[in-house]
């Protein structure tokens, strides 16, 4: 199949998918009890039934779900997110205040755990049964068992309280001006922990799949036909072992992008994180449908286009993969 | 002769280097770094009374009044008042040197839109003053007379509202809507600057508030931190001054009270008076019978609530009203003492008997959704219930749904607290009086569906009795019923402390506490 058919195919799916995400998401959280008029009228502490009333009228609460779910889609055929209820703003602009924080953080996060991972998985394999090995295993295994907020609230301890080394919350410093480079300095400060958290768990689940994965190629026939034919170790290293056990990581990693933007949620409230995340856990407590919904519709396109580029990643390691196979 | 105009010099030195030592200690200057959670949806006093909204949006906007610590009203936009001997014309007479923060004037004009258009557009709590108001004058620019329709003493605990610049609001139809909300444009002491959602809300001085030499402060920065150990960190670190109710979990306040150089103090909720409560559904079975209701009473030890849920924070109280309220007799409450065989006996004399496994009857406890405190409660409820063969089943639910299920009576029991305010014809007034219709609108109403025509004519008539003896009696034999009645079960008289370090003063300064205009608080060097 050639790639431009790939292509067109795989884009054709994403767009099926992304429209089930719209409807399934709609209907799950109209069945929800309570909505954004409540929500509202909560807020002021004291409302009348009438008021609550008008109030989801204005909201077009009051239409049936099929109703509304139409309306909505109609609006999203135009690129319209809609506004807020409660920022009373277009969602498009409050996601794109905060999706910039939640991808510097994961993006971070995942280059982090993918390149400790692999290295430490790979010198985990190479030195199996030893020592090292069995502290490497260990740790992978702590740092997958504990809660990624424990493994955050215990690193602002450390760093933070008792060091007093880096940042406990927060993107920046607050009232503090200065240079577009300070502030880049600034923002990489911050990073440091909530980065690190999140990317620490990512990286055990590399670091066990890595070393499965180099185990299991070493003992191949094509490797030990490789060492028999007196090839040099590095090059046995980086063109058989390493490109062969690439394979199970890439697939587990695409996998893995959507959880991150999950796991991302808890980090971002731990460590004040201006994020998405933490804005969508917002908007799921308030009622806050269109923003709600414009999130997961965002956050899904971005998995479903890390899908897309892992499909070509497999290529690129191994091209006896045919594309749309 | 000389040595008493030696002496005069010296006194009159004296009192010069005392004065300007007084001045000086106030330092100007510095910026006060507050926590604000959780994020609110906007600054706007006028379109949102969300707690966070209040507590930055005060320090934006202004009200006319403003209340002391035993409830005297003070002046603010309005510098002086006066109540006609019937109780049925107020007038106000505003400030003339009040500026917006766009420059334009403060005017009359602004208190009557403010209270007849835009308030009660939003809020339903305006609508309610405003059908008090017969009629709204205003002889001059700096005068506002509004006339009542019947004595209505509360009126003057009403105007701690904000007041919108109505000259941003012309021509402008849909007020939910309006592009000026969200530009906060007020005469308080500080001014918008910039809010950065998800992280923070910064706050500058206005060099022009009307109040000369105020605010001390040169700029506020309230901090968006999510969760509660966080901020806790941000306080023990220095990061933030400020620890209000609800940034930490009240076991994490001894705590951190003992901490160098930090201080805790119970002052600031004389306006609000929160009060907390179990709600009992009384159009369920068998809760519909008073004396099941006071079982359940007499099966709950509240003083252990007090001590060991919320931290030792809380007083006991048995009736509707704070031991903050004016209107409080505790000679005429029921008590119901902590006494489980007392539960049963009544239990029995209902002729709910135990099955097989000890069970009576079950109910749906729907919990309080704002944090772990009130979680433990319900599981201590929920055990507390069960010796007296009461079996509780926990719903629990998010906030949306503990509002849909409290205001449709689609709950047996559950938790909540309310502002009773200071006045109870505007704070617990609508939670006793029997609903017209099903639907109580907010969970501060009558969701337990409790209705008694005696109740109901004494509420009415106090609310509208000129004579402060007179009210205080029917308010009295409304308690009495209420209290006997035990519609509800009240938990505790709620104490919510703040936390702050030593360096910031005069924090908390009115019956507002941290929800005042932060025009006189300062930092020490």
């Amino acid at each position: 199949m050639d790639r431009l058919g790939f292509l067109t195919g795989r884009a054709a799916r994403a767009v099926l998918i992304l429209f089930g995400v719209i409807v399934l998401n709609f209907v799950l959280l109209r069945l929800a009890p309570g909505d954004a008029a409540s929500v509202l009228a909560g807020d002021q502490g004291a409302a009348d039934p009438a008021f609550v009333a008008e109030l989801r009228h204005d909201l077009g609460l009051d239409r049936s779900v099929p109703e509304q779910l139409w309306i909505y889609t109609k609006s999203l055929a135009r690129l319209d997110f809609g506004q807020s209820y409660r920022d009373q703003r277009p969602v498009i602009d409050i996601i794109a205040e905060r999706l910039p924080a939640t991808l510097l953080l994961t993006v971070t996060a995942f280059g982090f755990a993918l390149a400790a991972g692999i290295t430490l998985g790979s010198i985990a394999a190479r030195h199996a049964g030893t020592l090292l090995d069995t502290v490497l295993t260990g740790i992978s295994v702590m740092f997958f068992a504990m809660p990624l907020f424990w493994t955050g609230l215990m690193a602002i301890l450390l760093f933070s309280v008792w060091l007093n080394w880096l940042p406990s919350y927060g993107m920046q410093t607050v009232g503090e001006g200065g240079s577009d480079l300070s502030l880049v300095g600034d923002v990489a400060v911050h990073l440091i922990l909530p980065a690190l958290t999140l990317g620490l768990f990512y990286m055990a689940i590399y670091m066990r799949v890595t070393r499965a994965s180099v185990l299991d190629v070493l003992d191949r026939d094509f490797v030990r036909t490789a060492r028999a034919k007196g090839l040099r170790p590095g090059l046995i290293w980086r063109q058989h072992v390493l490109r062969n056990a690439l394979l199970p990581i890439i697939t587990f990693a695409s996998l893995q992008a959507g959880q991150l933007i999950g796991g991302s949620i808890l980090i971002e409230t731990v460590f004040a994180w201006p994020g998405v995340g933490r804005l969508a856990f917002d908007a799921l407590m308030q009622r806050d449908y269109n923003l709600l919904l414009a999130i997961f519709f965002i956050t899904s396109a971005i998995v479903v286009v890390i899908n897309l580029v892992a499909d070509f990643l497999y290529v690129a390691a191994d091209p006896r993969i045919e594309l749309g196979a | 002769m000389i040595s008493r105009l030696l002496r005069t010099i010296m006194l009159s030195v004296a009192v010069t280097l005392l004065t300007l030592a007084g001045l000086a200690a106030q330092q100007a200057g510095g910026t006060l770094n507050l926590i604000v959670q959780p994020e609110p949806p906007t600054v706007n006093v006028g379109v949102n009374r969300l707690g966070p909204t209040t507590y930055v949006g005060n320090k934006i906007y202004e009200s006319l009044l403003t209340y002391s610590a035993d409830l005297r009203p003070l002046p603010r936009l309005a510098q002086s008042w006066s109540i006609s001997d019937d109780g049925l014309v107020y007038t106000f007479n505003l400030r003339h040197d009040v500026k917006w923060h766009d420059g334009q004037p403060f005017t009359a004009k602004d208190v009557v839109f403010s209270f007849q258009k835009f308030l009660p557009a939003l809020q339903a709590r305006s609508r309610l003053n405003l059908a008090e108001v017969k009629d709204i004058a205003t002889p001059d620019d700096h005068t506002v007379v509004f006339t009542l329709k019947a004595p209505y003493p509360a009126f003057i605990y009403v105007h701690n509202t904000a007041v919108l610049p109505a000259h941003l609001y012309e021509g402008v139809s849909d007020f939910r809507t309006a592009e000026a909300n969200s530009k906060f444009i007020g005469t308080g002491p500080f001014k918008f600057a910039e809010w950065k959602k998800g992280s923070f809300i910064h706050l500058v001085r206005n060099p022009d508030y009307w109040d000369a030499g105020k605010p001390h402060l040169n700029d506020i920065f309230f901090h968006v931190i999510p969760d509660a150990n966080s901020r806790a960190v941000a306080f023990e670190t220095g990061q933030v001054d400020v620890l209000r109710a609800g940034d930490v979990e009240n076991f994490d306040i001894t705590r951190l009270a003992g901490l160098d150089g930090v201080q805790l103090t119970e002052a600031g909720w004389e306006f609000l008076q929160p009060v907390g409560y179990i709600h009992l559904n009384n159009r369920h079975k068998p809760l519909d019978d008073a004396r099941v209701r006071q079982a359940i009473a007499h099966a709950i030890d509240r003083q252990f609530i007090i001590d060991t849920i919320f931290g030792g924070f809380g007083h006991e109280t048995n009736g509707p009203l704070s031991r903050q309220s004016r209107f409080k007799d505790t000679s005429v409450e029921t008590k119901y003492e902590f006494d489980p065989a007392k539960a049963n006996a009544l239990l029995d004399e209902v002729g709910l008997k135990p099955d097989a496994n000890g069970v009576r009857f079950e109910l749906q406890f729907v919990p309080l959704p704002y944090g772990e405190l009130w979680q433990r409660e319900a599981e201590y409820i929920r055990e507390a219930l069960s010796p007296v063969g009461i079996k509780v089943n926990i719903v629990a639910t998010d906030v949306p749904g503990w509002f849909k299920r409290l205001t449709t009576f689609d709950y047996d029991l559950a938790e909540n607290f309310v502002y009773t305010t200071p006045d109870p014809a505007i704070g617990i007034s609508y939670a006793y009086t029997t609903l017209e219709g099903d639907n109580a609108g907010t969970t501060g109403g009558n969701v337990h569906g409790y209705s008694n025509p005696a109740v109901d004519k004494l509420l009415a008539d106090a609310a509208h009795e000129n004579d402060f003896d007179k009210r205080k009696a029917l308010y009295s034999q409304a308690q009495k019923i209420i209290s006997a009645d035990v519609p509800l079960v009240w938990t505790h008289d709620i104490v919510f402390p703040t936390l702050y370090r030593t360096k910031v003063r005069d924090l908390i300064t009115t019956g507002l506490g941290t929800d005042e205009n932060f025009a006189d608080v300062w930092l020490a060097k």
